[in-house]
């Protein structure tokens, strides 16, 4: 097995480098997290476009992610929020046919670019899904896999526990860590999610509405890890909860289902991206008002 | 007890006895209907299990006398039926399942890892591959044995009539049956859990090998086992590959002199008109009747203890 593996990996290897691919650099300054360095970027996207299949799903969408911060997207259902975050990581590219225009800058460098691997991307990007998708392995298997996939081997139990200690989790399942994760609440599946995540040391993580399938108790915990999180790494969140974005984030951006004249079309656009104490008390868009108000969605 | 108090609790007992009236009283011909339908139910049960019971009772009946140790242990024999065993048969029948496990598992796995994994399901070849896949697993076995006979014995691949032709002939029998259990056991093991891979920074493979696989690995070996249990009832296309008849000594994978496998053993001795053989072809049925029900039991067994809930 072990053989086959490594046949597979030099197969791939010689792939990419027929396909004139290289693995994405990471910059030394990239991992060194600084915290409140609000003027930088991580993400820069400029009239982004996504479509499936031909159909355009969201359009021109225009914004700069800063790096330490928690943004939200927020908005109506089928605004393209979740499109647009599986852009960032380039989850996307698991959908056949669909297509990312525009241009999306990581640190600078396009993320779309030909010498870039999607692989590499989504071990800097890390990302926590909707519903909690632990493996069916033990919580120790789940958080050490991203570390095994990467070729580590040694202070895996080091790693693990940082991991879990970071997502609030380590106190929980410290004497339970070789049970099965499936046994684990839907609240605590999620945060060893988290774990699973940043035991990667990602750049920034990505989260698709982590909270929408939790009471608010477990809500209340994620949000809380998220504010402790942001010293560390950028986050990107989707929510359908505007409450939630106004307590856990620093920007916050606004998107809008748009149709075609004569309404056969519909797709996603960002109407309002501002500081979130502004979109939430002064937005200036009144389109922004009327949902964040509660008058619409 | 005030006035109030009594009538309330008239109300209650009124409201009581309407819903008891809504709830009883159904119509006396919908019973009947019931009942009869239920019956016919149990009579196609009947039916089924009544076929089985009469072949275990007859076999049991009937081979009781010649259950022995020597049965296993002995080999066949023409002149002294009361001696007569399976030996070689069952050491035929091993050998030929061993050889299909080795080559059904690899290609069968590999093949439904390609098609569920891999394969672009909108491309119309795709399609075709699946389609024929699921009426290859339709075929009848006899074509298998001439496809064996043209292809592996004769023709490109001209092994001879050896017992590893016979396995491979086997092997491509039940190959479609591997890939399509295999295939359901890939396909249980929810996307969620590919895509919490990949976003890991996993590749494609990395995912297939320690998240995908291990999930369907159990689903995967009962399918092998049920594939298992159908070629080692098989005779028909055995029949036309060399599995020869009557073989008195142990037979190997690359042996010329013959082989033998225990349904065609079975069918050797049942064709016999003395009473002795009639008994040992009724033990033999006993025996690979325990040997299948014992590897089914297993498979299910198998499938219960792993099955993973989503």
């Amino acid at each position: 097995m072990a053989q086959d593996e490594s046949r597979a990996e030099a197969a791939r290897e010689a792939r990419e480098a027929a396909a004139g691919r290289a693995a994405i650099s990471v910059r030394p300054e990239f991992r060194a997290h600084s915290s409140s360095s609000g003027a930088e970027k991580v993400f820069e996207l400029k009239g982004v476009d996504v479509a499936y299949g031909g159909v355009t799903a969201v359009k021109g969408v225009s914004m700069e992610i800063g790096r330490n911060d928690v943004t939200a997207l927020i908005g109506p259902s089928g605004c393209g929020k979740s499109t647009l975050l599986r852009c960032l990581n380039r989850m996307n590219d698991l959908i056949p046919n669909a297509e990312v225009s525009g241009e999306l800058l990581y640190h600078g460098e396009d993320l779309y670019g030909p010498k870039v691997d999607p692989v590499q991307v989504r071990k800097l990007i890390g990302m926590v899904f909707q519903k909690p998708n632990p493996f069916p392995k033990s919580i120790h298997d789940n958080v050490a896999f991203g570390p095994r996939v990467l070729g580590r081997k040694d202070g895996l139990d080091e790693t693990v526990e940082k991991a879990l200690r970071g997502a609030a989790l380590w106190d929980e399942v410290k004497d339970r860590l070789d049970d099965n994760a499936f046994g684990l609440s839907g609240g605590q599946q999620q945060r060893l999610c988290i774990a699973r995540c940043i035991a990667v040391e990602p750049d920034t993580i990505l989260m698709d509405e982590p909270c929408s399938a939790l009471d608010p108790i477990s809500t209340g915990k994620i949000e809380d890890l998220m504010i402790e999180l942001k010293e560390q790494f950028s986050i990107v969140i989707v929510t359908h909860n505007m409450q939630q974005a106004a307590r856990v984030s620093d920007r916050t951006a606004f998107l809008m289902v748009e149709l075609d004249a004569d309404e056969d079309n519909r797709w996603g656009r960002l109407v309002e991206y501002d500081e979130t104490e502004k979109i939430f008390t002064n937005p200036t868009d009144k389109r922004t008002e009327d949902y964040v108000s509660g008058k619409v969605g | 007890m005030g006035i109030g108090e009594r009538r309330s609790r008239l109300a209650v007992a009124g409201a009581r006895a309407t819903t008891e009236a809504m709830l009883s009283g159904q119509p006396r011909r919908d019973v009947i209907r019931n009942t009869v339908f239920a019956g016919l139910l149990l009579l196609a049960v009947g039916i089924a299990l009544a076929g089985l019971l009469a072949l275990l009772i007859q076999a049991f009946v009937k081979g009781a006398p010649a259950l022995s140790l020597d049965l296993i242990t002995n080999p066949p024999s023409t002149a002294f039926p009361e001696k007569a065993g399976y030996r070689p048969a069952i050491i035929g029948s091993l050998l030929l399942i061993a050889g299909v496990v080795l080559f059904v598992v690899p290609v069968g796995v590999g093949a439904a890892l390609y098609l569920e994994e891999y394969a672009d399901k909108s491309r119309w070849w795709n399609r075709l591959i699946e389609v024929n896949i699921q009426n290859l697993a339709a075929v009848p076995s006899i074509i298998y044995g001439i496809l064996g006979l043209g292809f592996i014995v004769r023709g490109p691949l001209d092994l001879g009539f050896i017992l590893a032709a016979g396995s491979l002939t086997l092997a491509l029998l039940v190959l479609p049956i591997v890939i399509i259990a295999a295939r359901e056991a890939i396909r249980a093991v929810p996307d969620s859990i590919r895509q919490g891979s990949l976003a890991l920074g996993a590749t494609q493979w990395q995912t297939i090998r320690r998240q995908v696989l291990p999930a369907s690995i159990p689903g995967i070996i009962t399918g092998i086992i049920l594939a298992v249990s159908r070629a080692l009832g098989e005779t028909a296309p055995l029949l036309l590959v060399g599995a020869t008849v009557f073989v008195t000594f142990d037979p190997t994978f690359l042996g010329t002199d013959g082989y033998s496998a225990m349904p065609v053993q079975i069918f050797n001795y049942a064709l016999r008109p003395q009473e002795e053989f009639q008994q040992l072809a009724a033990a033999g049925i006993l025996l690979m009747l325990v040997v299948l029900l014992a590897m089914n039991s297993f498979a299910i067994w198998l499938r219960n203890r792993y099955e993973q809930r989503w």
